[in-house]
């Protein structure tokens, strides 16, 4: 809180020279091919970027200076300058690239294509395919292991998890998780890798040494049928001890216990809710919600929804600067 | 002697799959009818692989995911020719195949489900949505992944019903399968809260579906077909064996749209559905095929990925334990459909949404929204529990 204010004290008082004292987040918005971006100081959108067809993945590069968006029907992954807001160059990714991950250096792109079951590697800096890893149906949910030597891409229509070695490029293992695996995310400190089935309608907790699943998260609302509960977006606290995931058009996020796994809380948000970003802080979790075309902004220590942000339509993606 | 040649070798797989290094190999049968139907849209012909092609792009999946589980597929496609012995086809099948999608008419079916009664064979019926296969007809050893016409026919009607046109002026073709669909259609009205003004058959009196001055006449014939009807919001066709429906838009004596078998079509899939990841499996089977996806295409994928499914998680090809595996209360399969699609226990029909089409778009998706159920909102849409006949075993 003392940082908020703070935070814009200061930013009236520089507002001529530097209004951007704020956490930005960017927005992808999957039907209106813009990217929104919102200045978490005034909970607004600041700016809206054109961008190529169906926006999804959206990701930061290391450096902070640019904004990398799949735009999965122009089969291209969009560079966006911070500074400018403008689309600058582009990456080539196979067809219909949606999810992505990079490595901590920066210099690896691992995208996800959707229509081709292969997960394509990309060295940013001389923005050049370094070549393609033949996974199951239907790619989607990457992540790295926060060591950067186990690459996770999940298949939808496969329904696994698959290891890949990032050295050799071999996968190593495959896990078969519930129907439709969207999203994976590990604990910071690797000592689980959460795996969210959007028509399984589980999250699947894998042991990331044994290769195995240890766990799994069920959601079970009141007065909701189970077919409406599919999640999909997860977040994880940097200390592995809270969880959020996306619900999609059950239009809740359930905050998880990530030690016990066990669900403590629902929140009403917007309708079919998709993915979410911590602000760097970690004071506030931002989800957008695909149907409603808004974004919702939750205090992650109070658990609560303190306001909604309208974006452009069907928003999907977002994304923060890491300070 | 091909024939017997795979059988063989198929015969010394299963022997030697115990050792742990060997793949599993899972042998799916394909019983078709040879020959499609006409339709009246030449731009709707079916393809001669319409079905068979859906299955093959099941099988091409499921050997993608087969290759991390050291399983392989394998598709053998019998099509029957008019007047062929579907009991010995199927049994000629099932030789060398556990599992056998079928895509054929009721009777056929059930003659093919008799014949496989004793063995382990596992059907899928992809093709037939006679009501009567999962309710008094019904087998233990079917599973149904194709919608059934009371499903089609309540999907439309609640959307009708959604759109306040309540009242229906009902065409009816002279066939059978026509007023089977009618038959549908008045339980669809009934349940839902929509009135049936006036019906009326449509005869087919014979003559070609292609003719050089075809459009001329049906000019003349429809709304004079249409003229004087009591007020009604919708005209209703119930014409499965494509003679007049398609004939039927813009040129009704009173201006109003039309659902059924033309204008707003309910169906198990269309090459314009694209939501809910489905345009991921439109390119998949545009790039095997060459063509676009059909229902029947869709139903046959379906069925094929059921199986992938239950191998996959059994980890196992044996027929019987595919089955034990779909008939478990927990089975679901996800199908493009925007929720997991699960069995009827007490007929083995697939639920699924329907989607309702016209030819260019996908209009709406049933069940719609506000026709509840105390278990799954899918079972809004056709036979419920408590009205069938069904009785497994």
């Amino acid at each position: 809180m003392w940082r908020r204010c703070l935070l814009s004290g200061m930013a009236v008082w520089l507002a001529a020279t530097s209004p951007a004292l704020a956490f930005v987040a960017y927005v992808s918005n999957e039907k209106s091919n813009t990217v929104s971006v919102i200045d978490t100081d005034k909970w607004a959108v600041t700016h809206t970027i054109k961008v190529g067809q169906r926006p999804r993945g959206i990701e930061f590069t290391k450096n902070g200076k640019f904004v990398l968006v799949a735009v999965g029907d122009d089969d291209k992954i969009e560079v966006i300058d911070t500074a400018t807001h403008q689309v600058v160059d582009s990456l080539p990714s196979g067809p219909d690239p949606e999810l992505f991950t990079q490595d901590a250096a920066g210099k690896l792109l691992y995208v996800a294509n959707e229509n081709d079951n292969t997960v394509t590697i990309i060295d940013l800096e001389k923005r050049v395919r370094l070549g393609d890893i033949q996974v199951g149906v239907e790619p989607e949910g990457m992540a790295l292991s926060p060591d950067g030597k186990i690459l996770i891409n999940t298949s939808e229509t496969t329904n696994m998890a698959h290891f890949i070695d990032t050295a050799t490029r071999e996968i190593v293992a495959n896990v078969l998780v519930d129907a439709r695996p969207r999203y994976a995310e590990f604990k910071r400190d690797s000592s689980e890798l959460w795996v969210s089935s959007e028509i399984g309608g589980t999250v699947s907790i894998l042991d990331p040494a044994k290769r195995t699943i240890t766990g799994k998260i069920e959601f079970n609302i009141p007065g909701l049928r189970r077919e409406a509960i599919q999640p999909v977006g997860i977040g994880i606290t940097k200390d592995g001890k809270t969880a959020f995931i996306a619900l999609g058009p059950a239009n809740r996020v359930a905050v998880v216990d990530a030690t016990t796994h066990k669900v403590t809380k629902y929140l009403l948000v917007g309708q079919r809710v998709w993915h979410m970003a911590f602000t760097p802080d970690e004071k506030y979790l931002l989800v957008t919600n695909g149907v409603s075309n808004d974004v919702s902004v939750i205090d992650v220590s109070a658990q609560k929804v303190i306001k909604t942000i309208q974006v452009g339509e069907l928003p999907w993606g977002i994304t923060f600067a890491q300070p | 002697m091909i024939r017997w040649l795979i059988g063989a070798i198929g015969l010394s797989v299963v022997a030697s799959s115990a050792l742990a290094a060997d793949p599993i190999d899972i042998r799916v049968g394909y019983l078709g009818q040879a020959g499609i139907k006409s339709k009246l849209s030449l731009a709707e012909q079916p393809s001669e692989n319409d079905g068979i092609a859906g299955a093959r792009l099941a099988i091409e999946d499921n050997n993608t995911t087969g290759k991390f589980l050291n399983q392989r597929f394998y598709l053998e496609e019998v099509r029957l020719k008019d007047g062929e012995d579907v009991a010995k086809a199927a049994t000629a099948l099932a030789d060398r195949n556990g599992i056998i999608i079928a895509d054929l008419a009721a009777d056929a079916l059930l003659k093919a489900a008799d014949a496989l009664r004793d063995r382990k064979t596992v059907l899928l019926n992809s093709g037939a949505i006679d009501d009567r296969l999962r309710e008094q007809d019904c087998r233990a050893n079917v599973i149904h992944v194709a919608p059934t016409r009371s499903m089609l026919a309540d999907a439309l009607a609640q959307y009708l019903v959604w759109k306040q046109w309540k009242r229906w002026l009902l065409v009816v073709g002279s066939h059978e399968a026509d007023k089977l669909y009618a038959d549908a259609l008045r339980r669809a009205a009934t349940r839902f809260g929509a009135k049936i003004v006036q019906e009326k058959v449509f005869e087919d009196t014979g003559g070609a579906r292609r003719t050089d001055s075809g459009v001329t006449l049906i000019q003349r014939q429809m709304p004079v077909f249409t003229q004087g009807a009591p007020a009604y919001d919708v005209l209703v066709a119930a014409d499965e064996s494509e003679v007049f429906a398609s004939y039927l838009p813009y040129r009704t004596w009173d201006p109003r749209p039309i659902a059924g078998s033309a204008g707003l079509v309910p169906t198990s899939w269309d090459a314009a559905h694209d939501q809910w990841g489905a345009i991921q499996i439109q390119n998949r089977f545009v790039k095997l095929n060459s063509r676009r996806m059909t229902a029947r295409d869709m139903q046959a994928w379906t069925a094929g990925r059921m199986i992938g499914e239950a191998t996959s998680r059994t980890n196992s090809g044996d027929p019987k334990s595919v089955f034990d595996f779909l008939k478990k209360p927990d089975f679901s399969v996800a199908a493009f459909k925007g929720q997991r699609l699960t069995l009827r226990d007490w007929n083995l029909q697939l639920r699924q949404p329907i989607l309702l089409v016209d030819g260019r778009m996908v209009v709406s998706v049933s069940p719609q929204e506000g026709f509840l159920h105390q278990y799954s909102e899918l079972d809004t849409l056709g036979v419920d529990r408590p009205e069938t006949k069904c009785k497994l075993n």
